[in-house]
This record gives C-alpha cells, structure tokens and sequence, in this order.
C-alpha cells in the first residue's frame, strides 16, 4: 500500500469527520495523489471500525458500480463493495432527513438476505441461490463525504462505497420463485415513472453480484455470513433525493418499496 | 410562396427511397406540415404499399418512451401501419443491405381478438379485446439521412417502420402485470439495455389505447380482430450492423432473436 498508515488513519478521519459535520471533503485521490485501491479499502474498514466502536452493527454488505454504464463513467471495469449499517437502516414507508446528509441520492435495488454462509473463493450463482433465505425489493440511499460526487474509484471505496442507508421492503420470496434477471422494476418519485429495468441491470444477474462479492471478499479473508443483507447493486440510475420527496418501486412478484424524504 | 401540399408525391418520395434504400432530406425542410397532412401522406404511403402487394397486418406506435422521445427530440408519440411481410417469425435473418441505417429495439406485441375502435378506449378495454401479447423486436430505418426529423417527417414516413420479429410464444395477458414485466435484451451477447412495460406510457395497454384514439382522431379506423400492434420501445433503439445477433427476453413471455447478415 503506497500510503503510509498514518496518512490512512488520516484519511477515515477525514471521512468520518466529513459524514459527522456533514461537509464534504476534496476527493482523497487529490489530498492523496498516490492512493490505490488497496489503501481505500483499507481507509473504509478503519471507517467503520470507528463506526462499530461507537455502537454501530454491520446488517450486511453493499454492491456498487455494477452497471455497465457507471463502470464506463469511471474508467473500470469491476464493481466495489462497503458495509451496510444499522445506523441508516430505514422500515418500508419510514422515512429520513435530507438535513443528516450531504448529497444524498437513491436508487432500488433486489436486496438477498443469506440463510447460509458464502465463503469464496470460486462461489457461483447457483451457492448464492442456494444460500439465500429470501430476496426483498429495497432502496439504497447514497451519499458522497467527497465535495459534488467527483469521485474516483478509490475515493468512493474508501468512502464506504458512498453508502448512506438502505430501506428494505416487506415481501419476501425464495430465490428460486423468480427469475431475478427479468424481474421487472418501475422507479416512482412523487408519483411519477422515473426509471424503468430490470433484474439485469445488476451486472447481469444479482446472484452474479453476489458471487463477486463472495469472491472478492475471499481477497481479505473474509465471508458473507447467515443472515448478512446484500444489496447487488442499482437497477437504475440514482435519483437526488430532496425534502418532500417520496420514492417508490414496484416489482413484478416482489411488492414494493417506498421510503420519504424529510 | 410555400410549395404546395401534394401528400402522394409526398408518399412516392418516401417509397422509392426505402425502395432504393437512400435517406433523404425532411420533408419539412421544405414547408410546414400539420400533423393531419402527415398522417394523409401516411395514408398514402400505405396505399402505395398496398397496391404494390402488401397485406395490412396491423398498427404500431413510435416514440412512446420518454427515452425515446428524447432521443429523437420530439415531445409525443405517433402510430404507424404494419405490412404483412414485413413480419418476421423468431430467429430470423434480416440482411444489412435491405436498410439504410437500421436500429433495432425490443417491445410487447399485442394480437386483437376483436376490433377496438376510439375515442376514448381505455388500457382495460385493449387488455379485454386483447388474445395474446408476445415478446418481439422492431427494426425502425427512418428514411431521413441521420435519422434526423420532426415529428409531421415521421408520421409521414410511416413511424420508420422497417421489420418487426415476433418471439415463439404468446400467451393472454390475464394475470400479467405488463407495467412490471422484466426485459433485457443482448447484442451479441452483450447485455445493452433493461427495462419495464412501463416504459412505453407506463402501460403497453396504454400505449395501445393511445394509438386507437389517436387512429380515430384522424378518422383512419382502428384495430381490427387478427391486427398485430406494436406497443412502443421499452428502452432505446441500437444501431444493426452485418454480424450482430439481437436477442432480447421478457419475464414471462419468452424471447426473441433475429440475425443480421
């Protein structure tokens, strides 16, 4: 890791203190110009130790930059992952205050609850299947503790891949009553189509998201474990999210999900 | 002085340039044209199709997507007319020399039971006079250079309507919700684009709903029993090139591919 570890703990400083006081900060890959991925991963997990020492709990793990698209803009050609926490973890029809935020935005997703543990590597989609207890639709709210979203891959990793919060919605299903590939999703806000997809979107299959992650986190030694929450990643593009709106997605033998902005 | 208004000269320009599968310019580049007249030189279009052999198999709508629409910077959809053989069955093979600049796009295909006349028809009542619903893709081929037009060019120019490839299966669409139906669709191999039956009006009934009022606002019918209707784009139209094998899958309806050579 080209960063010293003084710089690192420095750098999750930084973030913590940015999400805390709410203003965000230059993006790490211009405070340090030096940085790579393996440092930013490093800075997130520093990051949410912090948040677990003062009494935050991991519910799971997030999927990021799994469109094709975001991919593009970002110059990449893999997605990356964070912690999900129960300090945003908001019910279906809660509600949460764009005033605790910086830039906050939203976007559904297919969530998997693990019934099982996956430990890569050379987990495929069929033991991601096999392990889950049942998928549920679900929002991700997102966020930059980096100024206006400029963010390079390894800013948005050490950042907890911009995670903010996650909504999940009430019905359940067994993975293997859909095919999570084709479940069609309509993204509403304020009554109004905002966004159109499909399972897909999730790069190809959001079993496949989870095989990666499963794999990727076999990297550090790590496993998803029994009754972990994953989210795969967006299924369409991300939405601002302002006081007053109200966000809802509909999937086809899924339910829904709605969350308000305050 | 503007040029006068001759809707069947109009319609022999743009028949001879699909014939001869060279763009042309707008035909408003000219003189303005209403909505009105460019349905008549539809119209006449049609006619001219028809008296050189073809089969009138159904209707079809364009630019329902707000995608779409944006895409070809336009604020409202149109229908258009579909010839019998233009209708290709799944897995067929279309040749990249028979069009000017093709795109393909992936859509719900309604098949009529009944007729269905406007005004004011509702989603419900096409789902009622519908028999099936069908996974398709549509090859649109605007006869305007660069696919560059306003809304009264392509009315006229039959909503580019080029070739429409209907999936294996079909099946009723009760106990469907074609708002949430799931699509992808691939170019060789590569996924391209997802997206919902929302996307066309937010119902592909709707879209259907809207092209059968709008069909008799311009005093030009409707549906008909046996009619196959293209319901709208779910997502954007991607260029077909020699080589490239499209594919796209709808939850519970089935896929459906065509190969261009």
């Amino acid at each position: 890791m080209p960063l010293t570890e003084q710089q690192r703990q420095e750098a999750a400083d930084r973030l913590l203190q940015a999400e805390r006081t709410c203003t965000a900060i230059d993006p790490l890959t211009q405070l340090y110009p030096g940085i790579q991925v393996a440092d930013s991963y490093d800075v997130q997990l520093r990051v949410i130790k912090a948040k677990t020492a003062a009494g935050a709990r991991i519910v799971g793990k997030k999927i990021g930059l799994t469109s094709t698209a975001m991919q593009q803009q970002l110059g990449i050609t893999s997605p990356d992952y964070g912690h999900l926490l129960t300090t945003l973890a908001v019910d279906d029809n809660g509600e949460f205050e764009r005033a605790r935020l910086i830039w906050p935005r939203i976007e559904p997703e297919i969530a998997f609850v693990l019934e099982r543990p996956l430990r890569g590597p050379g987990i495929n989609i069929a033991q991601v299947l096999a392990a889950t207890a049942y998928v549920t639709p679900a929002f991700e709210i997102i966020d930059s503790r980096i100024k206006d979203w400029k963010i390079k891959f390894e800013d948005t990793v050490a950042d907890n891949g911009s995670s903010a919060g996650h909504v999940l919605g009430t019905q359940r299903r067994r993975p293997d009553e859909l095919d999570l590939r084709l479940t069609g999703v309509v993204f509403m806000q304020n009554g109004e189509d905002i966004g159109y997809s499909s399972g897909a979107a999730a790069l190809g299959n959001p079993a496949a998201a989870v095989a990666w992650l499963a794999n990727a986190l076999a990297d550090y030694g790590i496993g998803l474990d029994a009754g972990e929450v994953i989210l795969p990643g967006a299924l369409t593009k991300s939405f601002d999210a302002n006081p007053g709106d109200v966000f809802r997605a509909e999937y086809d033998g899924l339910g829904s999900v709605s969350v308000r902005v305050v | 002085m503007s040029a006068s208004f001759d809707a069947k000269a109009l319609a022999q320009r743009l028949f001879e340039a699909q014939r001869e599968r060279r763009a042309i310019e707008p035909l408003t580049a000219e003189r303005a044209i209403s909505e009105r007249e460019a349905y008549d030189v539809q119209w006449a279009l049609l006619a001219e199709h028809l008296a050189q052999g073809g089969k009138l198999a159904g209707k079809k709508t364009g630019l329902t997507s707000l995608a779409k629409q944006r895409q070809m910077n336009t604020n409202e959809p149109l229908y258009g007319y579909v010839i019998d053989r233009t209708i290709l069955a799944d897995g067929a093979q279309v040749s990249r020399a028979d069009f000017i600049h093709p795109r393909v796009e992936c859509e719900i295909a309604f098949l009529m039971a009944g007729r269905l006349h406007g005004p004011n028809v509702s989603g419900s009542q096409v789902l009622a006079a519908t028999r099936y619903v069908m996974p398709a893709l549509e090859i649109i081929d605007s006869r305007f250079a660069a696919f560059k037009f306003t809304l009264p060019d392509v009315i006229a120019d039959n909503a580019s309507a080029a070739r429409v490839v209907l999936g294996g299966s079909a099946r009723s669409p009760e106990g469907l919700d074609l708002r949430l139906v799931g699509m992808l669709m691939e170019i060789n191999g590569e996924l391209v684009a997802t997206g919902s039956g929302g996307a066309v009006l937010g119902h592909p009934a709707d879209s259907v709903a809207w092209l059968v009022n709008k069909m008799a606002e311009m005093d030009a019918g409707g549906l008909e029993a046996g009619d196959v209707v293209m319901a709208g784009g779910l997502g954007e139209a991607f260029p077909l090139e020699a080589g490239d094998y499209v594919r796209a899958e709808f939850a519970h309806l089935g896929s459906v591919g065509v190969r261009c050579v």
